[in-house]
């Protein structure tokens, strides 16, 4: 297949192909297993100047964007979407930075980012703010030189393992959603601490854990863009980074179909390789042609992000929503072809199957997304009229 | 610190076939590598140079298409390459190509030379031994750790059958490095950025000012009559009965077969 990829792109898919196949695939049934943090193929990454495919050269980045970093997220997530998610995530963390910094904090955050130094995470959600953001408890006070931040962020994915964290937090409960300010929050501030590590159905080679804050005292610099952008900052953000998820759904499905086709020509029943039935075949040629459509989505997707399209929040939302349920329809089908195998934690698809199915939810669940889709389809619809 | 490690590209297969009429390896159909063991003296190359400084110069002889070889060296962290090609090196033994890349490392400069501990095509581990004989220098050969560099001195832990020795030599020095010296890193998207513009210099033996009746085949003393696969070993026998049987069957077997 020619995807149109440039030369670099070719590269990043060849570099995480590699890594993939010969770091990560003997270690991701351990950390699936454990649960523990991948430190050392995070540390491969950021050898290989993979943490920096998406970031400007004049931050110490390769000077891609986000066609390049869902090249590294699909190709990563083909071998395990949980470790690939120590990438995905950093980059939700970084987007708030990369669009609403000022020059001095992307100066001071992005070459360490770029470098794969430092990994960064995003907290948004809270246990009463999920898909409602306007639920945010958390509150940002001002005082002199001083925000003063007060409250516990839920699930946020390399909690405790990031240094830097952008997060969400009302400057001003009386106006909703629309009082919701951006901060970055660095690891070891005062008042800054981790709390529950959650124990999760899949990712599991990745970390989520809850951020508390407690009279965390940030330098007022830290504030991303200006008070009363925290709503805006979050939702910018996911239409750069709804692609990556997407790319992740998308690796994953391309993991599982490959290992479907591997079993279903080694398997025989009958006599016969069960790739010799059609009743086989025919899922083989659908999984197949769903992931494509999908790859075709996503990277259009993450094309309009590059090219600076004027309104992403729709393709974003397609992109994320349709290749996230392929992933889930898939890796299920994936392990319907490998029997009573697939079902085994010998055969990597149950995990591919548990690992598919957060890509339905976080980042905005489907739900949401297809509600995203729906408003601008009104929206355009009325524009004409 | 001057660094030139040297690197093979051999067939990428643990089953070298060997053509029965002319005595030489059959490439086609086989994809090159860069011999396995060359990867951890590109790495331990690369390490010294980002402790002490200096460059990491790869050197190969052999055909133009080697340059794929020296560019993926340099996508793992190495400065330079060093392409020697000619049609007078071509079938060189150990002794002559040994003589050639000695005088192409001359023209280079170095305080460090590393190669692998031998080549999986060729297997001969003479190469890196050959190049320290004709430059006078010192060797280390199956370095599995260094363990310090200075003063002009280096200190290597070097792999003998029961255990290692701990070898200390003057500078400039050849070392020779077995698997167990590090882990060889993956490239990287600038490495391999890098490899694709970095210019590959091609020396020739005219550049060298070498003498050509000691390179290629008028140079190599070495002629190989045949090559041939070893026979598989067969299955050996076991006797089994009292001691007195046993021994009185080994003992008839042995003179009726084998002495
Ligand atoms: C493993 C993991 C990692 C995560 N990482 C992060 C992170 O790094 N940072 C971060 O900020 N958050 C993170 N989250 C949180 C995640 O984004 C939320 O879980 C997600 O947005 C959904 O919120 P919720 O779980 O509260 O579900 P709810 O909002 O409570 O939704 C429950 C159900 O109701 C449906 N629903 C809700 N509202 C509507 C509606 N208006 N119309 C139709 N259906 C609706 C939903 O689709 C869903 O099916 C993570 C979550 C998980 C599980
Ligand atoms: C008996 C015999 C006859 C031969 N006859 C011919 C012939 O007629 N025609 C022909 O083309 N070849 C011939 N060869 C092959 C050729 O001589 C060897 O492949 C070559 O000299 C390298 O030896 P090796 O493969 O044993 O490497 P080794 O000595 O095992 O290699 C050790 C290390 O030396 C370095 N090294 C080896 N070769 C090179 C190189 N070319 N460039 C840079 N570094 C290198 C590497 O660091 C390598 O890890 C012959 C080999 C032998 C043993």
């Amino acid at each position: 297949m020619n995807y149109g990829f440039t030369e670099e792109q070719l590269m990043i898919q060849e570099i995480c192909d590699k890594i993939g196949k010969e770091k990560i695939v003997p270690v991701r049934e351990k950390y699936d297993e454990t649960g523990d943090f991948p430190w050392d193929i995070v540390k491969i990454l950021s050898e290989s100047d993979i943490f920096g495919v998406y970031l400007p050269e004049e931050y110490g980045g390769m000077g891609g964007g986000c066609l390049d970093m869902c090249i590294a997220t699909e190709t990563l997530s083909k071998y395990c979407g949980g470790i690939a998610l120590a990438f995905a995530a950093t980059g939700l963390g970084t987007y708030p930075l990369l669009l609403y910094g000022s020059e001095q904090q992307k100066k001071k955050y992005l070459p360490d980012i770029a470098s794969g130094k430092k990994l960064a995470a995003f907290g948004l959600t809270e246990s009463n703010a999920g898909s409602d953001v306007g639920g945010i408890q958390t509150t940002a006070v001002k005082k002199g030189d001083y925000y003063i931040l007060n409250g516990t962020k839920q699930w946020i994915t390399n909690g405790g393992e990031a240094e830097i964290y952008s997060v969400i937090a009302s400057t001003n409960k009386a106006k909703g959603a629309r009082g919701l300010s951006a901060f970055i929050v660095e690891k070891g501030t005062e008042g800054f601490s981790f709390g529950k590590k959650e124990n999760k159905m899949g990712i599991r080679a990745s970390v989520t854990r809850e951020l508390v804050f407690e009279d965390c005292k940030i330098p007022k610099e830290n504030i991303l863009g200006r008070e009363g952008a925290g709503f805006m900052v979050s939702m910018k953000t996911f239409d750069k980074s709804r692609p990556g998820v997407a790319a992740q759904a998308l690796g994953i499905a391309q993991g599982a179909l490959d290992e479907a086709v591997k079993f279903s020509r080694q398997r025989i029943q009958f006599e016969k390789p069960i790739a010799s039935f059609q009743g086989v075949q025919f899922m083989l040629a659908d999984m197949a042609t769903k992931v494509e459509a999908a790859r075709t989505l996503v990277y259009q997707a993450a094309r309009e992000v590059d090219l600076g399209s004027k309104n992403i929040s729709k393709i974003s939302a397609m992109a994320k929503m349709y290749a996230s349920d392929v992933a889930m329809e898939v890796t299920t089908d994936a392990v319907q072809i490998l029997g009573g195998s697939g079902y085994m934690k010998e055969y990597p698809v149950e995990k591919m199957m548990r690992d598919a199915k957060i890509t339905q939810i976080y980042e905005g669940t489907n739900q949401i997304q297809r509600g995203i889709i729906a408003m601008n389809l009104i929206k355009e619809g009325a524009s004409l009229e | 610190m001057n660094i030139v490690v040297c690197i093979k590209q051999v067939p990428d297969t643990t089953e070298v076939r060997i053509d029965p009429k002319t005595n030489t390896l059959i490439r086609e159909g086989v994809a090159s590598i860069i011999n396995p063991f060359d990867l951890y003296a590109i790495e331990e190359g690369v390490r010294l140079k980002e402790k002490f400084g200096g460059k990491v110069t790869v050197i190969s002889m052999g055909p133009k298409q080697v340059e794929n070889a020296l560019r993926e060296a340099i996508s793992l962290g190495a400065d330079e390459a060093v392409l020697m090609s000619d049609r007078a090196f071509a079938g060189s033994d150990t002794l002559a190509t040994s003589l050639a890349l000695s005088e192409g490392i001359r023209k280079t400069g170095f305080d460090v030379i590393i190669c692998g501990k031998q080549a999986i095509d060729g297997d001969t581990a003479q190469v890196g031994p050959g190049i320290a004989a004709h430059l006078d220098i010192p060797q280390i050969t199956y370095v599995k750790k260094i363990e310090s560099i200075n003063d002009g001195k280096i200190l290597a832990e070097r792999m003998v059958e029961e255990g290692y020795e701990v070898v200390e030599s003057t500078l400039p020095v050849l070392i020779t490095v077995v698997k167990e010296i590090n882990e060889p890193r993956l490239p990287s998207l600038k490495g391999k950025m890098k490899a694709k513009k970095t210019e590959i210099k091609i020396i020739t033996s005219e550049d060298l000012g070498i003498d050509k009746t000691k390179i290629g085949l008028d140079g190599s003393p070495t002629w190989v009559m045949k090559i041939f696969t070893p026979p598989k070993k067969e299955g050996g026998k076991i006797f089994e009965g009292s001691t007195e049987e046993v021994v009185a069957k080994l003992v008839s077997e042995l003179q009726d077969n084998l002495i």
